[in-house]
């Protein structure tokens, strides 16, 4: 755990800025760097983002940008740096270019994906075994924890979806925004982030405590309680309906 | 990290802090909600909908000689992207019960639905399956399930957020199936956010006079979205996904039916055609235009190609003069501008601030109203902060969530939010962040009734892309809801009606009808829509691109 600890923590570093800027001037003054798209070079603000970088070198991006704030994991991307023997991986709309960076991004990332009924699953390990068994392939490398832009604990997961610990796959999974990286660096061929989202429906549909207030809600509307009260606010007039709005309470 | 000369500032936040903390621990308002003319006052002066270049009148087509927003009226002023003669339409490539147009929450969720009811159909998407706005809301989906809650106390809360214009039978039906759309994601799988006995947790929004703001951390939409997805892959043999194919016309057919679309592959350039019994459009919203040239909070394909695909064909909008700006969009660092910082933030005691670190506004009014204050408070006032690259901006305070809600609060129900500064050296649980309102979402749109239909049979419309749920201004949690209910009710009333049409032959009629309507009204221009893509090619590379070919902004 210790040396995962100082990865993250080393990783956070990096994406700090190295000096605190003092004035708004010399805040706004804008260097360049040179990075290596797909091998190619080029000179782009030393504050932007890859994707940035990478529109602002000229090319249309079709494939590799979604929601562009770190949402949806289409902007996978792996990039080296000068006198660096690792690969690093980052979401191209969240990480910054450096001096020397020598990325691509991916277009799309293969997956196998199980089909399943969810009616018919057992929330349990048996389940884990017949839908995805290469899980039990993993040989704990933590490499996909080292992969994750998101920084979750993936190794961890796929340890707890060993076990059957459904619970634990839904909480340490719940920030995965499906990127790929892990699935494309695992040795064991393990494509986590659909172990992970399959644990958290499992999770969703059979293990979370259902709300009694919920039920009886249902309950209310399907006995029409509410019917007369909506054809008055429905045929209310508008001053009238505004004088009620402007009049109501509100829960502290 | 802030620079230096923001410290005067960051420290006049710090030495408020307690002070404000008292009076939000008092169950007061923190700030006097506004009053009716309040609302309006703040609202005529300071929102951007209400600058006189922000509308123009349209020319053509069903809305013709309305006042509606400008970069809405260029895209339907337009030329379409394809000669309709050169399709075959007797022979479509593709042929389905439903097309549904759109692979995001409302598309998703009347996949699952129709193929419930007995209907196979397409899902065809410009981008990815999920690629869309559905897919980054963070701060929750709102239904009225608490006791003290009716739904129809929501549907008094909608309609006074969209000034009394939302459409009444599109409000019940959104307050009135949620808390059943709550039930159906946990039977799906998703995994809301509960308390220890199991209630839903439920905070305030902007707007809302009960707590009934439900979450999955701030991953909400990421978590419904990806249980959709994951269902609708569940079935290949009987949703079929077409991923970058964009639908770029509607086909109808000689009865005045939709009958299908024209697809685009953006990778291999080809088209091809698909026949339909029904049509559900599901197309999101339109930030990528950058109305007002506002940054946004919207996803990569956001630029509101249904509205000109329907408009050709006959469809009627409704309120589409109304754009909604989000109060607090990210203004530093650049990096980030624009990005959505979540309404939640606000709903668990996150407050507004000025460069004085006082408190100008409830925190959390209806999202115009709200956002007009901060534009007042920043342009009329001059009580912002202004960035090294002269945006402006003011506090959002979040280090008080962790005071009024306990320690790692925020670490537990705002990762995202977290994570998004944290790489910047900025700590929210430690400092405020520097906001101003992002354009975030389309508040009209192609007009529906309760049954998702359009003026059009065979086209059905859910999610952003419809108009008159919102009337001219959402609440937060109420497009969640929306893209649920409708894309629910979409998939229900289709699948019904693929049963007893009968389709005639297929058409491409309307396009040269558009095209001669747009000549008669002398509207000369060299508009393609749908855009697809915006372009943020700069402009010196666009100078040295002597052979490339653009149509629109693609090439």
């Amino acid at each position: 755990m210790a040396t995962e600890t100082a990865t993250k923590k080393e990783l956070t570093q990096r994406f700090k800025p190295k000096v605190k800027a003092k004035g708004k001037k010399e805040a706004a003054e804008k260097d360049f760097v040179t990075v290596f798209i797909m091998g190619k070079a080029h000179q782009v603000p030393a504050e932007a983002t890859i994707m940035g970088a990478i529109e602002y070198a000229g090319y249309l991006i079709k494939r590799g940008a979604g929601c562009r704030e770190g949402f949806c994991g289409a902007c996978a991307t792996v990039y080296r740096l000068p006198g660096d023997y690792k690969i690093y991986t980052g979401l191209a709309c969240t990480t910054l270019v450096e001096e020397g960076m020598w990325l691509s991004q991916l277009p799309a990332i293969p997956g196998q994906k199980a089909l399943y009924d969810l009616d018919k699953l057992d929330p349990n390990v048996a389940t884990i075994q017949k839908l995805y068994p290469e899980v039990f392939r993993c040989v704990a490398c933590n490499t996909c924890t080292k992969a994750c832009p998101q920084d979750l604990e993936v190794m961890d997961y796929i340890q707890a979806a060993k076990r059957g610990d459904i619970e634990k796959v839904m909480d340490l999974s719940f920030d995965c925004i499906c990127c790929g990286m892990c699935a494309i660096r695992c040795p064991a061929e393990i494509v986590q982030y659909n172990v992970g989202l399959l644990a958290k429906r499992l999770y969703g549909k059979y293990l979370s405590k259902k709300s009694p207030e919920l039920r009886k809600r249902l309950k209310e509307i399907k006995s029409h309680e509410f019917d007369s009260e909506y054809k008055e606010l429905m045929t209310m007039k508008k001053d009238k309906l505004k004088k009620k709005y402007y009049e109501r309470d509100l829960e502290s | 990290m802030y620079p230096e000369y923001m410290n005067p500032s960051l420290d006049k936040v710090a030495q408020s802090r307690n002070k404000r903390f008292e009076l939000a621990k008092s169950g007061k308002p923190v700030f006097p909600p506004m009053s009716a003319e309040e609302r309006e006052e703040v609202l005529r002066k300071f929102h951007p909908d209400y600058k006189p270049e922000s509308r123009r009148k349209i020319g053509i087509g069903p809305n013709k000689g309305e006042l509606i927003t400008t970069e809405v009226a260029d895209i339907l002023e337009s030329h379409s992207r394809i000669s309709p003669d050169v399709f075959d339409l007797s022979v479509p490539d593709y042929e389905t019960d439903i097309l549904i147009i759109g692979g995001g929450g409302a598309g998703t969720a009347s996949a699952i639905i129709a193929m419930q009811q007995g209907a196979k159909s397409i899902i065809s998407t410009k981008l990815r399956l999920g690629d869309a706005n559905s897919m980054m809301s963070q701060g929750g989906m709102q239904a009225a399930v608490t006791p003290q809650d009716p739904p129809t106390r929501h549907y008094l809360d909608a309609m006074g957020g969209g000034h009394f214009d939302n459409k009444p039978e599109l409000v019940r039906a959104l307050t009135e199936d949620g808390p059943d759309v709550v039930k159906w994601l946990e039977e799906l799988g998703v995994v809301w956010d509960k308390n220890e006995d199991g209630t839903m947790q439920v905070l305030h929004g902007g707007g809302t006079s009960r707590k009934r703001m439900h979450s999955c951390r701030d991953y909400t939409g990421a978590i419904i979205l990806r249980t959709l997805m994951d269902e609708v892959r569940n079935h290949p043999d009987k949703i079929i996904v077409l991923e970058f194919m964009p639908v770029v016309e509607l086909i109808m057919d000689n009865k005045g039916q939709c009958a299908g679309g024209v697809l685009y592959n953006l990778e291999t350039e080809e088209y091809f055609t698909v026949k339909a019994k029904a049509t559900i459009l599901a197309t999101g919203g339109y930030g990528r235009l950058h109305i007002r040239a506002f940054d946004t909070t919207n996803h990569y394909g956001a630029t509101g190609d249904g509205l000109v695909i329907a408009y050709r064909a006959g469809a009627k909008l409704l309120y589409m003069d109304s754009v909604q700006y989000h109060p607090t969009g990210a203004v530093f660092p650049e990096q980030i501008a624009g990005f959505l910082i979540t309404e939640k933030i606000r709903g668990a005691g996150g407050q507004p601030l000025n460069k004085s670190g006082e408190l100008f506004v409830f925190p959390r009014e209806p999202r115009d109203v709200e956002s007009s204050a901060f534009i007042r408070e920043c342009i009329e006032r001059k009580n912002g902060i202004e960035t090294p690259s002269h945006r402006v901006g003011v506090w959002l305070d979040s280090p008080l969530i962790e005071m009024l809600q306990g320690e790692s609060y925020i670490n537990k129900q705002f990762p995202a939010m977290h994570r998004q500064f944290i790489r910047y050296g900025i700590d929210i649980t430690e400092e405020p962040m520097l906001v101003y309102p992002s354009l975030h979402y389309q508040n009209g749109g192609i007009e529906i009734n309760a049954k998702c239909e359009t003026s059009i049979p065979g086209l059905y419309v859910a999610g952003e892309a419809s108009g008159g749920v919102h009337g001219r201004n959402r609440l937060m949690g109420n497009s969640v809801l929306d893209y649920n209910v409708f894309g629910r009710r979409a998939g229900l009333y289709a699948a019904q009606y693929t049963k007893s049409v009968r389709l005639g032959d297929l058409s491409l009629k309307h396009i040269s009808e558009y095209e001669q309507a747009l000549k008669k009204a002398r509207i000369k221009t060299d508009r393609i829509a749908p855009v697809l893509l915006p372009s943020y090619t700069p402009e010196d590379v666009r100078k040295r691109q002597l052979t490339a070919h653009y149509e629109g902004t693609l090439r």
